[in-house]
């Protein structure tokens, strides 16, 4: 069931990964309880977080965006945040992989502050102390009323959630979307189970202007 | 020795003044009546800096001190003269102290602080009590204070001295200069009140804590630091301000000393509030053979006003996010706890801006012209060209092939600012969707060929 899964429990520390997982991210700070979220990560990062890319899910208003020097500092100021408890959400960039000690620390300081903890993970780098762990893929979106005269195009946020580990139940699949006018999430079913699976992405035409050019 | 657009010169010394050089002299006119004459840029600031150390020091001869000019100090030393030993030993300690820092005074002393100044300006000395018209007489009008139009006037009619002023009608006078010269000269005599008004002494955001046993036990310490707190506060509650950034110094028995900065996400004033903040500087503090003197001191404050506190304001989830700030700009620097603010501007990168947290109020207002991207990086080349999007690219080592593409959106660069970024000219953005699922920010240049992504979708 999806909601067992989704809204993350609370208290935990939870980790994400895949290609999506700033889009997870960004659908838990939207579904986090009201306060203000903080946004940890690494200042030597190259790429930045876009707050008008987060207007579609959240006020970027409420978010605190801390840039440690080292992913020691990074893991510290995760927990001093967590342990606090005066945000409903920290999000946690991590670049390596940590162990088990580190892990299991942000765990218990999540409980104590009674904060959610998420940590963006590269792939395949996930601690075991953590309480679920996501993969997020986004793709590319099919449905019935996208390929009218290429309604509506771009604004798609279909991905692909799987719980690939959960330690108070048990694991799945789903296909999600974020609806940027209602701030809702819309699970929609996999695409083998619409009416018309025989549509194969490679028989549909490209969309009607890049089709002419 | 700056004033205006002209090079004046400011003030001189024995030697110059010697030469026939006066203030207010131009540097040039100067120049030509003393060729070897050496110069300094004037430092006002710096003048008037040490003027008010000069102040606190003259507060060891009475309590009622006023600064008087640029260079002067007026001094109210009424009841106070026989605590030195009378008024004439008190000049003379005056002139060896100043002796000794190598300071040259004019002093004057007299009824009244017209008669003082006067006599400072231009007779230093002492005038007996009751015998100030007698010590002022032979002065010129000039040290009354007047304006230097008015002491011209009184010298172009021939009163060159005070004693001559003093004797002439004041009627015909009033009418021909105004109530100017006649103030001046009551106030000097005597029969028109003068007070001195002195400063206010700087409100100090200090306190110390001496202890008659060396401790070493944090609990310790922070029990002192919390007495010192509580004493800060105090003073800070009074002026209405709060402290931005603290200072603790812990002197140990050996003579070295300890300090502990703490940097605080807003003006505070709260004890209960800022104690906690310390523990984690005092941790890492080696007391070695134990603390015996402890100093705080707000080495930056701000104004804090008292609020009213009441429905709309945020109040408690307020103060715990500014004092988790706080804990966190101790670790990472509070200018890396950061908001963000919209900005006025197209350009992607530049259309919000990462404020510190500590000096800023988070942004309201967001309205993105477009969807946007979550994610913004430096743009990536990769290889495609011609004007729509390409079928097939390769971007980080990943085969991509486009099944959407939306666009474009043209942005053209701010060409009031010269930014390397954007040296390739207009902008064609894309969002392209890809069938494998990823949906990428690209862009084309028009004006200088090629393919960019710049972003990433949710």
């Amino acid at each position: 069931m999806f909601q067992n899964a989704f809204p993350l429990r609370p208290s935990r520390v939870h980790e994400v990964c895949g290609p999506g997982a700033t889009a997870f991210a960004a659908v838990t700070c939207a579904r986090a309880r009201a306060g203000a979220l903080i946004w940890i990560r690494e200042d030597w990062q190259p790429d930045q977080l876009n707050p008008l890319g987060l207007v579609d899910f959240f006020d970027p208003a409420r978010l605190v965006l801390a840039r440690a020097a080292s992913a020691i500092d990074v893991l510290a100021v995760a927990e001093e945040a967590l342990r606090d408890g005066a945000v409903a959400l920290a999000v946690i960039e991590v670049t390596r992989p940590l162990d088990l000690r580190e892990g299991r620390r942000l765990q218990l300081a999540a409980r104590a502050g009674g904060t959610t903890g998420l940590c963006l993970i590269p792939e395949g780098m996930g601690s075991n102390a953590a309480e679920s762990r996501w993969r997020v893929t986004p793709l590319l979106d099919q449905g019935p009323g996208r390929e009218a005269g290429g309604t509506a195009g771009g604004d798609s946020t279909l991905m692909r959630w799987d719980l690939i580990k959960n330690k108070s139940g048990t694991l799945g699949a789903w296909d999600v979307r974020w609806n940027r006018k209602t701030y809702r999430l819309d699970v929609v079913s996999p695409v083998a189970q619409r009416p018309d699976p025989a549509r194969t992405p490679a028989a549909r035409p490209l969309r009607a202007d890049l089709a002419r050019g | 020795m700056l004033e205006g657009n002209s090079e004046r010169l400011y003030c001189l010394n024995r030697a110059a003044e010697a030469a026939g050089l006066s203030r207010g002299m131009s540097l040039a006119d100067a120049r030509a009546f003393c060729p070897a004459l050496m110069t300094d840029p004037a430092r006002p600031d710096r003048d008037a800096a040490f003027l008010s150390v000069l102040r606190r020091w003259a507060t060891r001869y009475c309590p009622w001190v006023a600064t008087d000019g640029r260079d002067g100090l007026m001094l109210d030393i009424s009841g106070a003269a026989h605590l030195i030993g009378g008024e004439e030993e008190m000049l003379s300690d005056m002139q060896h102290r100043a002796a000794r820092a190598g300071l040259s005074l004019r002093v004057g002393l007299a009824d009244t602080r017209g008669a003082a100044w006067a006599l400072s300006h231009h007779a230093p000395g002492l005038a007996a009590p009751g015998q100030t018209a007698a010590a002022l007489a032979p002065l010129p009008v000039a040290a009354l204070r007047l304006e230097p139009a008015e002491a011209a006037g009184l010298e172009r009619l021939g009163l060159r001295l005070i004693g001559e002023l003093e004797g002439t009608p004041r009627a015909p006078l009033a009418r021909r200069f105004g109530p100017g010269p006649l103030v001046r000269l009551d106030q000097a005599m005597g029969r028109q009140g003068e007070a001195v008004s002195p400063e206010a002494e700087p409100p100090r955001y200090a306190t110390r804590l001496t202890l008659p046993e060396p401790i070493g036990l944090q609990e310790d310490v922070m029990e002192g630091t919390r007495r010192l707190l509580l004493r800060l506060c105090e003073t800070l509650q009074r002026h209405e301000t709060g402290a931005r950034r603290l200072c603790l110094t812990l002197r140990r028995v050996d003579r070295d000393s300890r300090q502990v900065e703490l940097r605080l996400a807003a003006p505070m004033r709260d004890a209960a509030r800022i104690l906690p903040l310390f523990q984690r500087g005092l941790d890492g503090i080696d007391a070695g053979f134990g603390i015996d003197q402890m100093r705080l001191e707000a080495t930056q404050v701000e104004s804090r006003p008292a609020q009213q506190l009441g429905a709309r304001s945020e109040g408690n989830g307020n103060a715990r996010l500014e004092d988790l700030l706080t804990r966190i700009g101790t670790r990472i620097g509070l200018e890396n706890v950061l908001h963000f603010q919209p900005a006025d501007s197209h350009i992607p990168a530049r259309a919000f801006r990462a404020l510190p947290a500590a000096w800023s109020a988070p942004g309201q207002g967001w309205v993105p012209p477009r969807p946007r991207p979550l994610r913004l990086f430096a743009p990536e080349p990769i290889g495609a060209t011609g004007p729509r999007p390409p079928e097939r690219f390769r971007w980080r080592r990943m085969a991509l092939v486009t099944a959407r593409a939306t666009g474009p959106e043209r942005i053209a660069p701010e060409w009031w600012f010269d930014d390397p970024d954007w040296r390739r000219g207009l902008r064609d953005y894309w969002l392209v969707e890809t069938r494998q699922g990823r949906r990428l920010w690209l862009f084309h240049t028009p004006q200088n060929p090629g393919w960019f992504v710049e972003g990433e979708f949710a």
